[in-house]
């Protein structure tokens, strides 16, 4: 292998790629903030909910974490989406998007999995914070808004990161059903070089990136939001 | 007991029953809070006084009997009336619950802002009011991790006395503090005592109580066995169960030794 050639390959096709890195963005920030946004009323519904709640949180906590997400794309993007943006109430919103089904399926099985990570945070408080809450004539979500999510969230910020390295390489399951990020925009161009090795080490350098940036930048927000002499156990 | 009067007790229970894993914790207690008195729980641990103080404000809710604030009975069914009685009926912790995400200031801030409407700056102004009350205006801005186990208590108080409650339970205020940081917690308590608040305190600081309480209440197995004025129960020939109960704890603690078996009284 010609590493001059493989080099100058790379080079001529970073641009192009590069423009994957919007979609690719665009996937994560979405699917992310629509897990945070549902998963947050989900952790908080599966802890303090009642019974026939907490059941459902986890009937669907089931379901988002059992079924691939190349299954679930498929099930939206072919069937579930296609068939709703057919029906007039619907039609013009650009629910036939490949980008608008990647976004939901890859947000909502983050929900799921974020619901655990917060379940975990929530439960992790000691009993005495949502007792005093209480005994102060606070009602449960006031409290849970004052009190519990506040230190919940910044004991979830480490295992959020993780889930956002995670989803991050799931995004790229996109390409099946046609949003052009990282990995499709790799494999056309793989094909049309004849340089699959170098645009695949391309790729995955981008992706390295991305996790590098994203990771870094909730390690930052950790310490900036971090409690003055409050640290977690096993902490220094 | 004592009389009959035309003032309804502030915070009254009535043959309270509460059953956990099988184990009957409290079992038909009734007691009632007459304003501006201060009565001491005492008893071995597992007696039920930390399940009797929560019962009292529905922290844990009773299986049977009533609560009464102010002759009128509180429905624990109702989320309304349940948060009314806590909001008036304040309560202390023996690890203190702050919120470990606040400072000294905030803590005490804010139920004042989510629960009694009132704006951050008047909350603030109150917040720093009732921290100088406890000696800890100038701690204000720091956080729980920050405080002694002492000025911590010292804060949880602050954030109680800030809702204007009209009886305070106090549930081993100072159990969880090293012993030269007990004085500082006392002094507060014994405060508040004497600006006739009334108070309901469980507590191993026998001799401190002695000095405080109207009224001893000795717990066992869930009930209330003996009741009755510090003096009258812990004078050396009652024979009573709580003489032979502070004796014994008293002695372990060694506040005997230092101050003669009489200062138990």
């Amino acid at each position: 292998m010609d590493f001059t050639v493989a080099y100058n390959a790379a080079h001529e096709a970073l641009p192009y790629m590069l423009g994957g890195v919007v979609w690719t963005v665009g996937l994560i920030v979405g699917a992310m903030l629509l897990g945070l946004l549902l998963g947050v009323p989900l952790a908080v519904l599966h802890v303090y909910g009642p019974w026939p709640v907490r059941r459902a949180v986890s009937v669907y906590v089931w379901l988002f974490r059992g079924i691939p997400i190349l299954v679930q794309m498929y099930i939206f993007y072919f069937g579930l989406l296609s068939w709703l943006s057919g029906m007039p109430l619907f039609s013009g919103l650009g629910l036939d998007s490949p980008f608008v089904a990647a976004v939901l399926v890859l947000g909502l099985t983050s929900s799921a999995y974020q619901s655990q990570i917060f379940r975990g945070a929530i439960q992790s408080l000691p009993a005495g914070q949502l007792k005093a809450a209480r005994a102060l004539g606070m009602t449960d979500p006031q409290a849970i808004r004052a009190v519990i999510l506040p230190q919940a969230l910044r004991l979830a910020i480490p295992a959020w990161s993780n889930e956002y390295s995670i989803l991050l390489k799931d995004s790229a399951l996109a390409f099946t059903i046609g949003v052009v990020e990282i990995m499709a925009r790799m494999r056309a161009i793989a094909s049309t070089t004849h340089e699959p090795v170098s645009m695949t080490f391309l790729a995955g350098i981008i992706f390295f990136a991305l996790t590098w940036v994203g990771v870094k930048a909730l390690s930052l927000l950790e310490n900036r939001v971090r409690i003055a002499g409050y640290t977690r156990q096993g902490a220094a | 007991m004592s009389a009959e009067s035309l003032i309804p007790p502030v915070l009254e229970a009535r043959t309270l029953g509460k059953t956990l894993g099988g184990n009957r914790v409290l079992d038909a207690v009734s007691l009632a809070l007459p304003k501006g008195c201060v009565k001491v729980l005492i008893g071995p641990s597992g007696a039920g006084k930390s399940t009797l103080l929560q019962c009292l404000n529905f922290l844990i809710p009773p299986d049977s009997g009533t609560i009464l604030l102010e002759g009128r009975e509180v429905n624990g069914k109702s989320r309304r009336e349940l948060c009314a009685l806590r909001q008036q009926v304040g309560m202390i912790f023996q690890d203190f619950n702050l919120f470990d995400h606040l400072s000294a200031l905030e803590n005490v801030r804010v139920a004042l802002m989510k629960v009694k409407g009132m704006s951050k700056l008047d909350a603030g102004e109150l917040a720093l009011a009732e921290l100088a009350r406890v000696g800890l205006a100038d701690k204000a801005a720091l956080y729980p991790a920050n405080l002694s186990g002492g000025q911590k208590q010292r804060v949880a108080i602050a954030r109680a006395l800030a809702m204007d409650p009209k009886v305070m339970l106090l549930d081993e205020p100072t159990s969880a503090l090293d012993p030269e940081l007990i004085g500082e917690v006392l002094a507060v308590i014994r405060d508040l005592a004497q600006n006739g608040m009334t108070m309901i305190v469980a507590t191993h600081q026998i001799s401190f109580s002695a000095s405080l309480a109207d009224e001893f209440l000795f717990m066992e197995k869930g009930r209330v066995i003996e009741s009755g004025s510090p003096t009258e129960l812990l004078r050396r020939d009652s024979g009573s169960r709580t003489l032979a109960f502070c004796a014994k704890i008293s002695e372990l603690s060694g506040e005997a030794d230092e101050m003669g078996a009489e200062s138990l009284i």
